[in-house]
């Protein structure tokens, strides 16, 4: 995988020939179910994302905690200026190791409307390192809070001033407030003390009292703690499906069902709505914001997807209010015929911007699609993910399955894209033209086990929009009617940002890949 | 471990407390910093407690706060400036966590201790420390480093300088938008120690490449950079350099850029001079005047009685009046009510004639405008107004409006009103308030919301100081008492409460003749709340009174009341009995 990005004009590596198919490896499992073990509703997976350099992957979960991996195989970092560039090369694939973990968000109640408030993580966003220390954000439905995990310092103070001679006799950690006589305070009016007044003629002799010292203070280990700095609440009467990092390292956005807001990270008590979609009388409402992203270099760009079928650009340089879209991208014609379903399954799930910035990819509930955003005519190109399902579209919809959420993501090199199915299945694609790749693996520890590598596919070129990728129909659906266990969905994946690894949730369980 | 004599005690405590878990006592202790320094001498303050502070950095940001503003001002505790590089490395580490406001507040006191600093102590200390800063591994530090160049350069020998510029040529043009942000802030405060060789040519090119920035976050503080490089060049370089920067700039694709230039123009306009201000900023300002985006057109309508102070009238008239015409009918309600905020401020730019002839109408229009923030902000200016266009015309088209905010829908308006009703009422004269304005005034004592009564109540009082006892008397106090008879017990209690406001500016006599028969009726009220506030009314008449009139009329009823089945009633009571024993008492 040499092909370099930078390059590119159009498509993905136009001129190129269409690099090999990649072959999928086992790496990680991390909370694998023992066999007839019960998932716990709590445990199931709900957010992945790897941080910009990699290093890093946080996984929040339905119990509302978030927890933190780090990359385990040990490389020789150089300085810390170049890893906020990211720029470094790297010889083996990636190995991850459990970092920490911290609950993130509480079960809430919310009296005025009388409703429940999930603890649920939907989205994890990681944010500009600093000083060492890992930041992001994390988000149920409705209150986004910033993160910071970092090493503290465990230590062990001795030698005070007052201890063992007149203090309470409370051994020699001083770090107990033992010594101070907290016990006389009411309120913690620390500065009302008597104790600490000293009377108005009191006279410093110049040298000092020599009988005073400082405490002595020894670190002997660090500990990881996370604390949680900031809370932007109260802004979103909808649920938020989407939180974005702005590329100018200060703004961020949070996207509910109606309304797009716009954050500052350093002030969390206001907000400026700059998307609201919610029609004047809500019976007139026929289409909700489901995903929202930032552009990856332009700071004033950024993209949300609708339940039906469009995604739609804007600039948020033309008007402080951008219910304008500048760009909109659709598919105008409908590849099957229209049915119950058509509006339904058109409905996009997730974007994600390539890392280009030219590309964008979308997931609705039967295919992936790219887009190129310099061509609104239609996507570049459309993969199929389950069709063998679409005869059964009225099942779906009867337990609701048909609404299920799936993510998708781009590998960093913008050559492939992934995105996940029923069965813990999910499948790789290649997006350069006249690339065949289009693998199934399974989340488990023989991800082909089943899912023989897909033979050739019709060659795609541009011109065509709708092709149906054929898959190996061996492959997917069992006899025995194992297909149909619907349950036993992946909607969550992460693609490395720098190299051909793949994280994803299969209920609680972590799994990865590489190639 | 020594015995620490009892005398030192409370030091000794905090200084243990420097490391308490407590975060309340850490900070405690921090706050009084100089106590602690005081009590170890300076040399021990300079050996123990600055690297004691220097090593235990890791602590909450409160904490750190207060330390970076604390060794801010700690010189004479180190011992004098000659010593004040000590404080420099733990505030060095203060500038690299990721909390801004302890990197700026770390920051401000670095500048401040190096404004102090012998110049060759700045060379030895305090440059090596930007340096450092500067080549920081993590953004924190770089950003902060852009805040001390100023400090730094003056006193630099001259390859140190040359250094110096192009590392902040370098931070200009960092991988990270904060970085490049701090430099863009920084810039003006940097560029006015820079000798003027270097300004025109390293300085001008270094703006330059921020005005081109594709991060709008940068551009829009480069404009602030426009108005304070402006005023360090020639005027004929600045019309070269920064004027078609901000013509640029105001034609910008992105809206924030723009209104950052409308907030500025005065500032900017400044630094081109009056000049290049008449043949090209007035047509950019015109632009901005018509921008599509609204926010734009309200930083732009704010400013528009400062720009044409600076224009000639004619111009004023010419250019900007046809702007604001349009503006006045402006679809956006915010952009009408920055307009009302500052209109009547262009009177005296434009003289009577234009005033009553162009202004006036505009005027007018926003006064009865749909929405109330337009109409309170142009009521808020009367004062103003008056001046130009004279009462007669004004109370004219003063009073629907007036009456319309009045009886505004929104709770908020009429409260608004309600406070300028006063000011009204001095600069409208007793006649016209009379006529027009008392019964409104009475109108809200039986408002539904409790603040609008609340407001009434203090309104009258205000009045009633503004015109006196005796007006106050006529038409005040008789309407007022009318309304005792109120069938809702919640109006009762307002006019108690106005009579408590109005008792001491009447005086004892009208209070004792006609207030206080009406208190001590009510105190036979039926309902209990109005009885204990009768309680605290007569409670705060008793210091107005004669002493006689309390005797015999307040403390029986009083009495009375303190014999009352509810408690509250009784509870007041005794209360009010009380004061009245302590007025007694010194007799």
């Amino acid at each position: 995988m040499n092909w370099n990005g930078a390059e590119d004009a159009g498509l993905p590596a136009a001129s190129l020939p269409p690099p090999p198919p990649l072959e999928w490896k086992f790496s990680q499992v991390f909370g694998e179910r023992t066999a007839g073990e019960e998932v716990q509703e709590v445990d199931i997976i709900s957010a992945i994302e790897f941080d910009k350099s990699g290093d890093h992957l946080a996984t929040g979960d339905r119990g509302g905690r978030v927890v933190l991996f780090e990359r385990a195989d040990v490389r020789d970092r150089g300085s810390r200026r170049d890893l906020e560039r990211q720029d470094y090369s790297i010889s083996r694939h990636p190995e991850f190791r459990y970092k920490t973990e911290f609950q993130s968000h509480e079960p809430e109640f919310d009296y005025l409307k009388s409703l429940e408030i999930e603890e649920k993580i939907n989205k994890i966003r990681w944010c500009q390192t600093a000083n060492g220390a890992l930041f992001l954000l994390s988000t149920n439905d409705k209150t986004i809070k910033l993160w910071k995990v970092h090493e503290k310092k465990v230590k062990r103070i001795s030698k005070m001033n007052m201890d063992d001679s007149q203090a309470i006799g409370n051994g020699s950690i001083a770090s107990s407030s033992a010594n101070s006589p907290r016990a006389y305070l009411p309120n913690g009016g620390c500065s009302e003390r008597p104790y600490n007044h000293l009377s108005s003629d009191f006279l410093f002799p110049p040298g000092g009292f020599p009988s005073l010292h400082l405490p002595v203070v020894m670190c002997q280990e660090t500990s990881l703690v996370a604390r949680c700095r900031r809370i932007y609440a109260h802004a979103h009467d909808y649920h938020i499906n989407s939180i974005s990092n702005n590329s100018d390292g200060e703004t961020f956005i949070s996207a509910d069902d109606l309304r797009i807001n716009l954050w500052n990270l350093e002030i969390s008590n206001q907000s400026f709505n700059i998307v609201d979609v919610k029609p004047a009388n809500m019976e007139d409402l026929t289409e909700v914001i489901t995903s929202a992203e930032f552009h990856p270099t332009h700071c004033n760009m950024l993209a949300y997807s609708s339940s039906k079928g469009s995604i739609r650009l804007i600039d948020l340089r033309q008007s402080a209010l951008c219910d304008n879209h500048f760009k909109l991208f659709e598919e105008h014609e409908a590849p099957v015929p229209k049915s119950f379903f058509t509006e339904i399954i058109a409905s996009i799930s997730d974007i994600k911007f390539a890392k280009d910035g030219r590309h964008i990819l979308s997931r609705d509930y039967m295919t992936l699609k790219l887009w190129d955003i310099n061509m609104d005519s239609g996507p570049v190109a459309t993969f199929q993910i389950h069709e063998y399902l679409r005869p059964k579209l009225c099942d779906l919809y009867e337990n609701d399955s048909i609404f299920d959420k799936f993510e998708c993501c781009l590998s960093g090199d913008g050559l492939r894209v992934a995105t996940g199915s029923y069965n813990n299945l999910f499948r790789v694609f290649g997006c350069v033209p006249e690339s065949t790749e289009a693998t199934t693996l399974e989340a488990s520890k023989n991800p082909m086990r089943r899912h023989v590598q897909n033979p050739a596919r019709p060659a795609r070129s541009l011109g065509s929009l709708t092709r149906v990728v054929r898959r190996g129909e061996a492959t997917g659906v069992d006899a025995n009617g194992n297909s149909y266990d619907f349950t036993t969905k992946l909607l969550h994946l992460a693609w490395h940002p720098t190299e051909n690894s793949i994280a994803c949730a299969a209920a609680n369980s972590l799994y990865m890949y590489y190639a | 471990m020594a015995m620490i004599d009892e005398p030192l005690y409370p030091i000794a405590i905090l200084i243990d407390e420097l490391k308490n878990e407590d975060i309340q006592l850490r900070l405690n202790s921090i706050r009084r910093l100089s106590t602690i320094a005081r009590a170890l001498g300076e040399e021990r303050t300079r050996k123990e407690l600055i690297p004691f502070l220097s090593e235990n950095n890791d602590d909450d940001d409160e904490v750190l706060l207060a330390m970076a503003e604390e060794l801010g001002v700690f010189i004479p505790y180190v011992g004098g400036v000659e010593y004040a590089h000590v404080l420099l490395p733990p505030l060095e580490t203060l500038c690299t966590v990721e909390e801004t406001c302890v990197r700026d507040k770390a920051v401000e006191s670095l500048c401040r201790i190096g404004a102090q600093m012998k110049e060759n102590d700045l060379v030895d200390w305090f440059v090596p420390l930007v340096k450092r800063l500067a080549a920081g591994e993590w953004f924190t530090a770089r950003v902060s480093s852009c805040g001390l160049f100023h400090i730094a350069y003056s006193s630099a020998p001259d390859h140190l300088k040359t250094e110096l510029r192009s590392i902040y040529g370098q931070l200009c043009q960092d991988d990270m938008p904060m970085v490049r942000r701090a430099a863009a802030t920084n810039l003006g405060k940097f560029a006015a120690t820079v000798e003027p060789s270097h300004l025109k040519t390293e300085i001008m090119s270094i703006f330059e490449d921020l005005t081109q920035d594709d991060q709008d976050s940068v551009r829009l503080l480069a404009v602030e950079g426009c108005a304070a490089l402006g005023k360090l060049l020639e005027p004929q370089d600045c019309v070269t350099h920064i004027l078609p920067v901000i013509v640029n700039f105001s034609q910008d694709k992105s809206w924030r850029v723009r209104y950052m230039v409308a907030n500025q123009l005065y500032e900017l306009c400044e630094a081109v001079g009056p000049e290049p201000t008449r043949a090209d900023l007035v047509p950019a300002y015109v632009r901005l005047l018509r921008d599509n985006e609204a926010e734009v057109r309200i930083a732009a309508a704010g400013k528009v009685t400062k720009f044409c102070r600076i224009l000639s009238p004619q111009l004023a008239i010419q250019h900007i009046l046809p702007c604001v015409k349009e503006l006045s009918s402006d679809s956006s309600q915010h952009v009408r009510s920055a307009l009302a905020s500052v209109i009547m401020g262009m009177a005296p730019v434009l003289g009577k004639d234009a005033t009553i002839e162009q202004l006036l109408p505009i005027f007018l229009s926003l006064l009865k405008d749909e929405f109330p923030d337009v109409r309170l902000n142009i009521i808020s200016k009367l004062d103003q107004v008056n001046q130009v266009i004279g009462i007669d015309l004004l109370s004219q088209s003063l009073l629907p409006a007036i009456v319309e905010l009045a009886e505004d829908r929104h709770w908020r308006v009429r409260l608004a009103i309600i406070e300028y009703i006063p000011l009204l009422a001095s600069q409208l004269g007793v006649g016209f308030f009379d006529d027009k304005l008392g019964a409104l005034c009475m109108q809200w004592l039986e408002d539904k919301v409790f603040s609008i009564r609340d407001a009434a109540a203090n309104n009258l009082k205000r009045l009633a100081e503004e015109f006196g006892p005796e007006w106050a008397m006529q038409h005040i106090i008789p309407q007022v008492l009318d309304k005792i008879n109120n069938p809702h017990y919640l109006y009762r209690m307002t006019i108690l409460h106005a009579i408590s406001l109005l008792a001491p500016v009447m005086g004892a006599d009208i209070t004792c003749q006609k207030l206080l028969p009406v208190v001590i009726a009510s105190s036979k009220d039926r309902v209990p709340n109005i009885k204990f506030n009768v309680a605290k009314v007569l409670q705060s008449l008793v210091p107005i009174l004669d002493q006689s009139v309390v005797e015999s009329t307040i403390r029986p009823c009083l009495v009375e009341l303190s014999e009352d089945p509810d408690v509250d009633v009784r509870y007041f009571a005794s209360q009010a009995l009380q004061a009245c024993d302590q007025v007694m008492m010194p007799s």
